[in-house]
């Protein structure tokens, strides 16, 4: 599925979801629960703040020395028996898993939820070739199979689904009893038996990768599930694909990480499965892969990193940030059009996929800094936010419309200041007709977008000017008259 | 083989302001040591109730603590509990120590419960359909960890991943002496462990509890693609 989800405005993507009573309050649920575990689990470990200033200054310390440390990952999985591909481009990395597959005549792939190979549109590049790719991941096989519906959380990807939904998905595409139970445990169960075949046959299992590790040569697969587990023992073949920044230098630093990743993402000390794998298996092994490759994929990384967003690649995809998000609770997941929602896909999806469709990213945030507070590696996002709002004013010179007509008025009207005083004067009377009770409910021109969610005070007859004007004059008193 | 490298670090070099990577390894500075105080200077007695207290804690996980020469009668009783029918285990010589041969090819034979021991011989296909087709699996841990409820498996021969993975329960024996507070302290001992071959083996994994999701509608189910119970049996003597 690439990067982005369909070719609407941003605008009209939130009007969608906007309606979606279900999802946002499933949303905002799922918000409070997954937000409400992590605090419980931050504040269990303790010293939280400083585990942060160590998560972030481990994240920094690998991008800055990410040559070398991929070098070293590189000859340590060749040492282990495995394979490395370098790929430049999203094209290059799909095409050297085509071509894996196809040296192995493989037609029944096995996935395990991963970000990047969304991001490159791996599965669709599979099919093309005449593999069944299968998701494993819960909530992804849920998506996979109601027609391919799109994932709107990063974490947990059907959460705009309710089980009534799921089950009819079920009922209609896997044969589920009509009358069967919509209870989580039973459709749950039920997806456990058909999967279970499809493990014993599967040909091919395809990874992301939370971690590398670079002075072993490993991978680490974080789950609770433990998909990846199966996908990376049962199948001949497995193939993991990695962003390249996502490594550690050794297994004290991935330890570090890994309990800031799974306390931040699921308010859990660890999750049920945490695999550490290294090359193919072993001569005397009977099961695990006989065949192990990494791809390490750039797909503009290196761009990012030698400019002022380096910081976003400290990135270990928790998603605590899109849990305390104000914007993403109202507007849900599929309002960003891209794999990568919240915060940090309003920071990342622009860089990876451009201005062109998504510069309406960076301005679907209040700036309240949420975000920034809850990133367990310290990435400054609501700054990144605003450096994106500044770069696509000052050099592509093309902010959204309202903004750039607002502030044309604004300079026009502020550059004088017989206008100036006149405006701000005349606002008021000018907004009067609006207004019912000192609140505008409906708006008009760039008013009524906000109208159309609240109400919009009306501006105060007495300008600041006047009312400070007058307080200096009564010696400092407020005025509170009207 | 590695491919394509050159070009690749290359421009990685270059966004970094260099021409070429650094011959001398990174230092690795940290200015930051958090560290967890609660739990990491007790001892593997001490660190006993806090264990038990978080295998409570996650959903279908039991343990209970034994002296080694109570482990077959422990590990008997355990598999009656959860419907015995059909065991797969590991070909592992402390099993082997402990007595396990009474049961696999005397008492759960005569009970008419299948026994699957993971043979090498036999391959990956029969490996996986014969313990696909068991209740149980048991596999013996290198460590465990309080904190988390966590024990550590390395892969090696006879030590089938797929045991800990396929069958509805799955068992775990652990020496009480290898208990550790947390993944700090696995960290370091498992790069100790493999100090001389710097080679780690194909797996290892971390487990704590059964197999889990969330994913529809945020509530926790188990068993959603490996086990559905998780019991372990912690030698209190070794």
């Amino acid at each position: 599925m690439a990067i982005k989800y369909n070719d609407e405005a941003f605008k009209d993507n939130v009007n969608t979801n906007l309606e979606r009573d279900f999802m946002r309050g499933a949303v905002t649920a799922a918000q409070n629960k997954l937000h409400g575990g992590r605090l419980k689990a931050v504040e269990e470990l303790g010293d939280w703040e400083e585990w942060r200033n160590h998560g972030e200054e481990i994240r920094q310390h690998v991008l800055n020395n990410l040559d070398y440390y991929l070098n070293q990952l590189a000859e340590n999985v060749e040492k282990a028996g495995g394979h490395v591909f370098f790929a430049q481009t999203a094209d290059e990395a799909t095409a050297y898993v085509q071509s894996v597959v196809k040296k192995k005549n493989a037609t029944r792939v096995l996935k395990s939820k991963s970000m990047v190979t969304e991001e490159i549109s791996l599965n669709e590049a599979l099919e093309e070739i005449g593999c069944s790719v299968l998701e494993t991941d819960l909530g992804e096989y849920i998506l996979q199979l109601d027609d391919h519906d799109k994932p709107s959380h990063i974490v947990a990807p059907s959460v705009h689904k309710n089980r009534f939904q799921i089950k009819e998905v079920f009922v209609a595409k896997l044969g589920y009893p009509e009358d069967g139970s919509a209870d989580a445990k039973d459709l749950a169960r039920f997806v456990r038996t058909i999967l279970r075949e499809d493990y014993m046959k599967a040909e091919v299992g395809i990874t992301g990768c939370n971690f590398a590790i670079a002075d072993s040569g490993s991978i680490s697969l974080v789950t609770n599930e433990g998909n990846a587990g199966l996908v990376t023992t049962i199948p001949e073949t497995h193939i993991a694909v990695m962003g390249m920044e996502r490594l550690v230098p050794s297994m004290e630093e991935l330890e570090v990480l890994v309990n800031m990743l799974t306390r931040s993402a699921v308010g859990q000390k660890l999750t049920s499965y945490v695999n550490i794998i290294t090359g193919p298996k072993r001569s005397e092994d009977v099961d695990g892969p006989e065949d192990f490759h990494l791809v390490i994929l750039d797909n503009g990384r290196s761009d990012i990193l030698a400019g002022e967003f380096k910081s976003v690649l400290q990135c270990i995809r928790c998603a605590a940030c899109v849990n305390v998000c104000p914007v993403y609770r109202h507007i849900g997941g599929h309002s960003y059009n891209s794999i990568y929602s919240g915060p940090i896909g309003a920071v990342l999806t622009p860089l990876l996929a451009g201005y062109d469709d998504f510069k309406e990213l960076p301005y679907a945030s209040s700036l309240c800094g949420a975000c920034t507070d809850a990133c367990p590696v310290k990435i400054p996002l609501h700054q990144l936010l605003l450096k994106h709002r500044q770069v696509i004013v000052e050099k592509e010179g093309r902010a959204p419309v309202s903004e750039g007509l607002m502030m044309k008025g604004f300079s026009v009207g502020a550059s004088s200041s017989t206008l100036f005083n006149v405006g701000t004067k005349i606002a008021a009377t000018v907004m009067k007709p609006l207004s019912k009770d000192n609140m505008i409910s409906k708006g008009v021109g760039p008013l009524k977008d906000w109208t159309d969610i609240r109400d919009f005070p009306i501006v105060e007859r007495e300008k600041l000017r006047d009312w400070f004007d007058k307080r200096e004059k009564k010696g400092g008193k407020s005025n509170d008259s009207k | 083989m590695i491919q394509n490298r050159t070009p690749f670090l290359n421009k990685i070099s270059a966004s970094l302001n260099r021409t070429e990577i650094n011959a001398q390894p990174p230092v690795k500075e940290w200015q930051h040591r958090p560290v967890e105080k609660k739990l990491s200077h007790l001892t593997s007695d001490e660190l006993m109730p806090a264990f038990i207290e978080q295998c409570g804690v996650l959903k279908n996980t039991t343990i209970v603590e034994v002296e080694a020469a109570q482990a077959m009668k422990e590990i008997d009783a355990a598999v009656q509990k959860f419907g015995g029918q059909s065991v797969a285990l590991w070909d592992d010589e402390r099993l082997t120590a402990l007595g396990i041969e009474q049961l696999t090819t005397s008492k759960w034979i005569d009970e008419g419960m299948a026994v699957h021991i993971w043979d090498s011989a036999l391959g990956r296909t029969e490996n996986f359909e014969r313990t696909n087709a068991s209740n149980i699996g048991i596999a013996y841990a290198e460590y465990a960890l309080a904190e988390s409820g966590t024990v550590v498996l390395y892969s090696a021969e006879g030590q089938g991943k797929a045991v800990g993975l396929l069958p509805n329960v799955f068992i775990a024996i652990v020496k009480k002496s290898t208990l550790l507070p947390r993944m700090t302290q696995a960290a370091s001992k498992i790069k100790e462990d493999f100090a001389n071959t710097q080679l780690l083996p194909a797996a290892v994994d971390f487990i704590s509890g059964p197999s889990n999701s969330a994913d529809i509608e945020m509530d926790l189910v188990v068993g959603v693609h490996g086990p559905i119970f998780a019991h372990y049996i912690v030698l209190s003597d070794q």
